[in-house]
C-alpha cells in the first residue's frame, strides 16, 4: 500500500495547488460566481494535501469524503486508504508481528519470560483502530484550521463546475466550483469468476476492522498488499497460506522477490505455487472450503480456511462520478481518468490525481515510473525514483531499477550488479538465520559507475533505504558509495562494504566485522 | 584557494602515481601490483581514492596534466615525483630496472616486510591487505588484563569490549521494552518477566569468541604470522616482543604500522583502580553490576548507563560539565532527556574524590564520595558498582616510540600523521584511533533511542560559516510504532543544517529516535555527494518510516514556529 499514498503525490499536489490553481482571486471576472474556488472530491492523503494547501493560499475549498461501505460492510473515517485500510493500519500489525519476534529474541538475550506466551486479536485491532481514529479526528481538526470545508457526502459532477453530493441519509446539495480536482482513489478487486468469493471473501478493506482474528487465512494473491498480511498474520500465529498464480512482487526485483517469500516460507507462511482459485464454498461447520487448481498439473485441490482475503488488485472508483456525462475522458479498459503530465483531465478546469489517474500507479512498480514523469516538471529533474518498502517478516527496500530493467535497458554487458549475503548483529544472539539478507546494488558498468537501484532486505529496510534514495536522485556512483564511513555496527553499513560484483560468481557472503 | 594546479604539484610531490578512478585500465591491477612490490603497501590504495575524490568534480585536470608532463592520458605514473609516463612506459621501467632504481630498492633484508602493531579492527584490515599483496608480514596483539583482570582475545575494542557487545547489549534493553510494547499489541504473558545476566553475557561472549576464532583463521588463510605477544621498538625497524610468560623475541621489519587503539581512562583517586571498572570490564562482567554509578558523559557513558537502565538496573550518571562533549549540544540535551525520562537518574557538576569498599562481592557494595564543582556540597552515595567512562587514551606510552624517533603529541599521547598516515619517521605509519585530529563518526545508542552527531555540530557551523548563513530545519516525530504503546510522543527529534552560501547545501545531519545508525548511513553516503535541501525536498519518502521525516522538513529555527508533528 505504500504506493496508495506515497509522499511524492503530496509534494505533487502541493506543488498542483500552487501553481495550477494560484490565480489572484480578483483576477478573473465575476468573484463569487463559484462556491468555491476549488472542490476536491475525496479525502484521501492526495485530496487532503490538496485542499489544505489550497486553502493555505487564500483559496475558498471544501473537500467531499464518502467511504462507501465494502462488500462486508466495513466503512471508516477520513484519511482515505492510506490511513483507514492501508499503510498505517498495516505497519501497525507488522510491528504487532516483529514484536512477536522480539519475545522470542528477549529469551536469548536473557530475559526470562514464562509459557505461555499468546496474541489477541481484539487487543491488536482496538488499540490499531483506536490509532487510525485518532488520526480521522486530526484530519478533521486540521481541515478546520485551514478553513477547508468538509462534507461527509459521496460527491458527482453534474457539469464541470456543479458537484452534486449526497450524505449517508440520501439527503442532496449541489456545490459550484471553479475547479475541481478527483481524487477518489481505488478499492480492493474481487475475482469475478470464482463463485462465491463475493459471498464469503474479506479484502484488505475488512481486514483492519475485524473485531475477532481470522484464524486460519487463505490470501488469494503474491501482490504486496497479500505478502504483507499474510506476513503479519502468519507473525502474531495463525495458519497463513498464500496462492499465487505465477509470481510474486510482480514488477520488483525477482531475486529479491524470492529471498522475501523464502523467509516468509521458513518462518511458518505456506505457500500455494502456481494455483488459481475455483470456488468458495461454506461448510456446515462455518468454514470456507475453496476449491483450486493447480496450473502446472491441472488437479485440483481442497481446504477448509476460517477466512479467505483476496488480494488480486486494485480498481478506480470513477463509477459513480458521471464523469464521462460531463465530458471528462475514461479509459474504456481501465476505467481510469486521462490525465495531461499536468493531471489535467480533457475538462481544463477538472484535474484528477492518485489511483484514479491513468498511468498513476495503483501499484508501487507503477508509482515508479508515475513519480519520475513528476519529477521531470516539479524539479527540472531528468529522473525521480520513487523508493518503497514492502512490509514483509522480512522487509524489502528498494529505490530505482530492479536487475531486471537495468539489463533490459542497458545490456547485460552494461551493468554491473554488487552483492552482498550479511547477517545482522540482532540475528546472531537471537540464532536466527538470516539466509535471506541480502543487498544488491545495481550499476552502470562503465565509467563512474553510477548507481542505478539498490536493494535491500533486512531488518529496518525503509530506515535504511531512504537515505541511499536520496544519493541515488542525486545520482551517487559506486566509487562514492564506498566512500562513505560506515556506521558500525549497522545493516546499512554493509551497503558501504559492498564490493563483490555477481559477474565475478565470487562468494558473496559478508564475513568478520 | 588551492588551484587545480597546486593540488597536482602536491600530489605528484607526495604521491608516486596518480590515476583516475573511472578510467582504469585493465593494466591497473599489473601497475599497481608492480608499484606495490617496491613502495609502500597502503599508499597507493589511499592515493588512488584520495586523487579520484580530489578530480571528481569533472575538472579539466587532464589539460593540466597535458601541460605538466606532456601527457593527457591516464594513468600518469611519478615515481618519486619523477615523471615515467603512462601504463606502457612504466611497464617498460620495471622492465629496464629503471623503476627499481627510481624506487631506491632496499638494500637491508629484514625479517618481514610489514609489522603491524595491535589487531583491532584497523590492523587486522591492513595486515590482510598486505598479505594479500604478496608482503610477509606479521601481526602483534596483546592484551593486557584491565586492573580488574579482564582480558580478551584477538579483534580490538570493536569486536571485544565496543560496539559489538553494546550493541548486543542496547539490543537486550530494546527487547526489554519490545516486551511492554508488545502487551499493547495484543501479546499476552506473564507479568513475571525478569532479566538473567549470565544468559546474555555468555551468548554475548560466545558471539566474541566466534569472531575472535574467525579473526585468528583468517590471518592464517592469508598466511598473515599472528603473534600473541607485546611490542615495542628497540630500533627504528627492530621491535621486542614478549609473550605471556614473559620470553622476549625480536623481529624486524621494513615498514610498521601502528595500531594500538586506546583503553579507557582512570580518574586518579583513591579507591578508581582497586574497586571500579570501566566499559573493558563491563562486558565480561560475571554478574549483574546491580545498582550502578556511571562516572562520565562522554557517548560510553550515557550508553551503557542507558542499556543497564534497560535492564532494570538503578543508574545514575555523574556529570562534570556537559554531556557528549563535542556534539550538537540542543541533540545532546535532548538525548539526556530521553534517558531521564526512561529512569536515569543524572547528578550533574558533581566530581567523584574518593571511591571505599564497604563490602567485598560479587556485586560487592561501594561507597563514593564526590565534590560539586561550583559549591563546596559533598555527595556520599553507596553502589554496587561504579563504572568509569571519563574518555580514553591512546596506547602509545609504553612502545617504545622514542626509540623509533616517532613524534608522539604529548598532550594526549596521540600520533600525528601526514594525509597517507605516515608518522614524521617514514616507514613508520599508524592507523585507528591513536591519530591525532581525526574525526569520526561515532553513533550513541541510548537505551530505545540513539543519537548521532554527523559531520558537523551547529556550534562548529557557526564558527565556520556564521549564524547568519546558516539555516537550520527541525522537527520532532513520533514513531508510528510508538503510537499504539502510546510512548514518547513528539519526543524524537530530526535536524539538518544547510549552508545558505552553498545552494543550502546540507552541512549536519542529526537524527535522535529509533534505528539511527541505519537511518543516517544512506543520507551520510547522500552528504558526501554534496545534497542540497532542494534535493532532499525532491526526493519521495518512504511511508509510514521515521526516515521520510527529512524529506518533509519545513520548519526553520530561526522561525519559531512549530515542530510537533501532525498527521500522516
Amino acid at each position: 500500500m505504500a504506493a496508495l499514498c506515497s509522499k511524492h503525490r503530496l509534494k505533487h499536489l502541493q506543488h498542483l495547488c500552487s501553481f495550477g490553481f494560484k490565480i489572484p482571486r480578483r483576477n478573473f471576472a465575476g468573484k463569487g460566481k463559484y462556491d468555491y474556488d476549488l472542490v476536491v472530491i475525496g479525502g484521501g492523503s492526495g485530496g487532503l494535501a490538496c485542499s489544505k494547501e489550497a486553502a493555505q493560499l487564500g483559496q475558498k475549498v471544501a473537500v467531499l469524503d464518502y467511504v462507501e461501505a465494502s462488500v462486508r460492510g466495513t466503512t471508516w473515517g477520513l484519511g482515505g486508504t492510506c490511513v483507514n485500510v492501508g499503510c498505517i493500519p498495516k505497519k501497525l500489525m507488522h510491528q504487532a508481528a516483529l514484536l512477536g519476534t522480539a519475545v522470542k529474541d528477549a529469551k536469548k538475550y536473557g530475559w526470562k519470560i514464562p509459557e505461555p506466551v499468546s496474541h489477541d486479536w481484539a487487543t491488536m485491532s482496538q488499540a490499531v483502530q483506536n490509532h487510525v481514529k485518532s488520526l480521522n479526528w486530526g484530519h478533521r481538526v486540521q481541515l478546520q484550521d485551514r478553513k477547508v470545508k468538509y462534507l461527509n457526502m459521496k460527491g458527482s459532477l453534474v457539469d464541470e463546475h456543479t458537484i452534486r453530493g449526497m450524505n449517508a441519509k440520501g439527503k442532496e446539495m449541489t456545490v459550484t466550483a471553479r475547479n475541481v480536482v478527483i481524487a477518489t482513489g481505488g478499492r480492493p478487486k474481487y475475482p469475478t469468476h470464482v463463485p462465491g468469493a463475493l459471498e464469503f471473501g474479506i479484502s484488505s478493506d475488512d481486514l483492519f476492522w475485524l473485531k475477532e482474528s481470522p484464524g486460519k487465512t487463505l490470501v488469494v494473491g503474491a501482490s504486496y498488499v497479500g505478502l504483507e498480511c499474510a506476513g503479519f498474520l502468519t507473525g502474531i500465529g495463525l495458519d497463513t497460506t498464500v496462492m499465487v498464480r505465477s509470481i510474486a512482487l510482480r514488477g520488483f526485483d525477482q531475486q529479491m522477490s524470492r529471498l522475501v517469500t523464502d523467509y516468509m516460507e521458513a518462518y511458518g507462511t505456506r505457500f500455494s505455487w502456481d494455483a488459481v482459485p475455483k470456488k468458495v464454498e461454506k461448510l456446515p461447520s462455518g468454514l470456507l472450503q475453496v476449491t483450486w487448481t493447480d496450473t502446472q498439473s491441472k488437479q485440483e485441490h481442497q481446504d477448509a480456511f476460517n477466512t479467505v482475503l483476496w488480494a488480486v488488485g486494485r480498481a478506480p472508483e470513477t463509477k459513480t462520478l458521471n464523469l464521462k456525462q460531463v465530458g471528462v475522458e475514461l479509459n474504456e479498459d481501465t476505467g481510469k481518468v486521462i490525465v495531461a503530465a499536468d493531471e489535467r483531465t480533457s475538462m481544463s478546469n477538472i484535474f484528477a490525481i492518485g489511483d484514479i489517474a491513468q498511468g498513476r500507479p495503483e501499484l508501487t512498480p507503477t508509482a515508479i515510473k508515475a513519480g519520475k514523469l513528476l519529477a521531470r516538471r516539479l524539479a527540472g529533474h531528468s529522473k525521480l525514483l520513487t523508493p518503497t518498502n514492502v512490509f514483509t517478516p522480512l522487509e524489502y527496500g528498494c529505490v530505482g531499477l530492479s536487475e531486471e530493467e537495468a539489463e533490459r535497458r542497458c545490456g547485460k554487458e552494461n551493468v554491473e550488479v554488487y552483492h552482498a549475503f550479511y547477517k545482522p548483529l540482532e540475528f546472531t544472539v537471537a540464532e536466527r538465520d538470516a539466509g535471506q539478507c541480502y543487498i544488491k546494488v545495481v550499476c552502470e558498468g562503465h565509467g563512474d559507475q553510477r548507481v542505478l537501484g539498490l536493494h535491500f532486505t533486512g531488518p529496518n529496510a525503509g530506515e535504511v533505504t531512504q537515505g541511499f534514495a536520496l544519493g541515488l536522485q542525486c545520482g551517487f556512483t559506486y566509487a562514492q558509495l564506498r566512500d562513505t564511513v560506515g556506521i558500525h555496527p549497522t545493516c546499512a553499513e554493509e551497503l558501504t562494504k559492498i564490493n563483490i560484483t555477481k559477474r565475478s560468481g565470487l562468494d558473496a557472503t559478508v564475513t568478520g566485522c | 584557494m588551492v588551484t587545480l594546479r597546486m593540488r597536482i604539484q602536491m600530489l605528484v610531490q607526495k604521491w608516486y602515481q596518480v590515476f583516475e578512478s573511472s578510467k582504469i585500465p585493465q593494466s591497473f591491477t599489473l601497475l599497481y601490483d608492480v608499484s606495490l612490490r617496491f613502495s609502500k603497501p597502503f599508499m597507493a590504495v589511499s592515493h588512488y581514492i584520495c586523487l579520484a575524490s580530489v578530480l571528481e568534480n569533472g575538472s579539466n585536470y587532464q589539460d593540466l596534466l597535458m601541460e605538466m608532463t606532456g601527457q593527457k592520458t591516464v594513468p600518469n605514473v611519478f615515481i618519486n615525483k619523477t615523471h615515467v609516463g603512462g601504463c606502457d612506459k612504466t611497464m617498460q621501467a620495471h622492465k629496464d630496472g629503471l623503476l627499481q632504481q627510481l624506487l631506491g630498492g632496499e638494500s637491508e633484508v629484514y625479517d618481514y616486510d610489514l609489522i603491524v602493531i595491535g589487531g583491532g579492527s584497523g590492523g587486522l584490515a591492513c595486515s590482510k591487505a598486505a598479505a594479500n599483496l604478496g608482503k610477509k608480514v606479521m601481526v602483534l596483539d596483546y592484551v593486557v588484563p584491565t586492573p580488574k583482570g579482564t582480558s580478551w582475545g584477538l579483534g580490538g575494542t570493536c569486536v571485544n569490549v565496543g560496539c559489538i557487545p553494546k550493541k548486543l547489549m542496547h539490543q537486550t534493553a530494546l527487547l526489554g521494552t519490545a516486551m511492554e510494547d508488545a502487551r499493547k499489541f495484543g501479546w499476552e504473558f506473564s507479568e513475571q518477566v525478569t532479566h538473567n545476566w549470565e544468559t546474555m553475557k555468555t551468548a554475548v561472549n560466545n558471539y566474541i569468541g566466534s569472531l575472535n576464532w574467525g579473526y585468528r583463521v583468517s590471518l592464517r588463510d592469508k598466511n598473515v604470522n599472528y603473534v600473541n605477544a607485546y611490542a615495542e621498538f628497540v630500533e627504528p625497524h627492530k621491535i621486542k616482543a614478549t609473550n605471556k610468560r614473559g620470553k622476549e623475541t625480536f623481529y624486524t621489519a621494513a615498514k610498521f604500522v601502528l595500531a594500538t587503539g586506546e583503553r579507557p581512562r582512570y580518574l586518579g583517586i583513591p579507591g578508581d583502580k582497586e574497586y571500579c571498572i570501566t566499559s573493558d570490564d563491563l562486558f565480561y562482567l560475571s554478574y549483574c553490576p546491580g545498582k550502578t554509578l556511571v562516572v562520565g558523559a562522554s557517548y560510553v557513558a550515557l550508553e551503557c548507563g542507558g542499556f543497564l537502565a534497560g535492564l532494570g538496573l538503578d543508574v545514575t550518571v555523574m556529570v562534570r560539565s556537559i554531556l557528549l562533549r563535542g556534539f550538537d549540544q540542543d541533540m545532546a540535551n535532548r538525548a539526556g532527556d530521553y534517558m531521564e525520562t526512561h529512569g536515569v537518574k543524572f547528578l550533574k557538576k558533581f566530581v567523584p574524590v574518593k571511591v571505599e569498599e564497604l563490602e567485598a562481592g560479587t556485586p560487592g557494595r561501594l561507597k563514593v564520595t564526590a565534590k560539586s564543582t561550583e559549591t563546596d556540597e559533598v555527595f556520599e552515595g553507596e553502589y554496587n558498582t561504579v563504572l568509569i567512562a571519563v574518555g580514553r587514551d591512546a596506547c602509545t606510552g609504553n612502545i617504545g616510540l622514542d626509540k623509533a624517533g616517532v613524534k608522539v603529541n604529548p598532550k594526549n599521547g596521540k600520533i600525528p600523521v601526514n594525509d597517507e598516515e605516515q608518522t614524521n619517521i617514514p616507514h613508520i605509519y599508524a592507523i585507528g584511533d591513536i591519530l591525532e585530529g581525526k574525526w569520526e563518526l561515532t553513533p550513541v545508542a541510548i537505551q530505545a533511542g540513539k543519537l548521532l552527531a554527523h559531520s558537523i555540530s551547529l556550534k562548529r557551523a557557526v564558527e565556520l560559516y556564521g549564524q547568519e548563513n546558516l539555516e537550520v530545519f527541525h522537527s520532532l516525530f513520533w514513531p508510528l510504532e510508538y503510537t499504539v504503546p502510546n510512548r514518547d510522543n513528539n519526543r524524537c527529534y530530526a535536524k539538518i543544517i544547510c549552508n545558505k552560501l552553498d545552494n543550502d547545501r546540507v552541512i549536519g545531519f542529526h537524527y535522535l529516535g529509533p534505528n539511527a545508525g541505519e537511518v543516517t548511513q544512506g543520507f551520510g553516503t547522500a552528504m558526501k555527494c554534496g545534497v542540497t535541501k532542494e534535493q532532499l525536498d525532491n526526493t519521495i519518502g518512504i511511508h509510514p518510516t521515521c526516515a521520510e521525516i527529512f524529506t518533509t522538513m519545513e520548519v526553520t529555527k530561526r522561525s519559531g514556529g512549530d515542530i510537533n508533528q501532525a498527521g500522516c
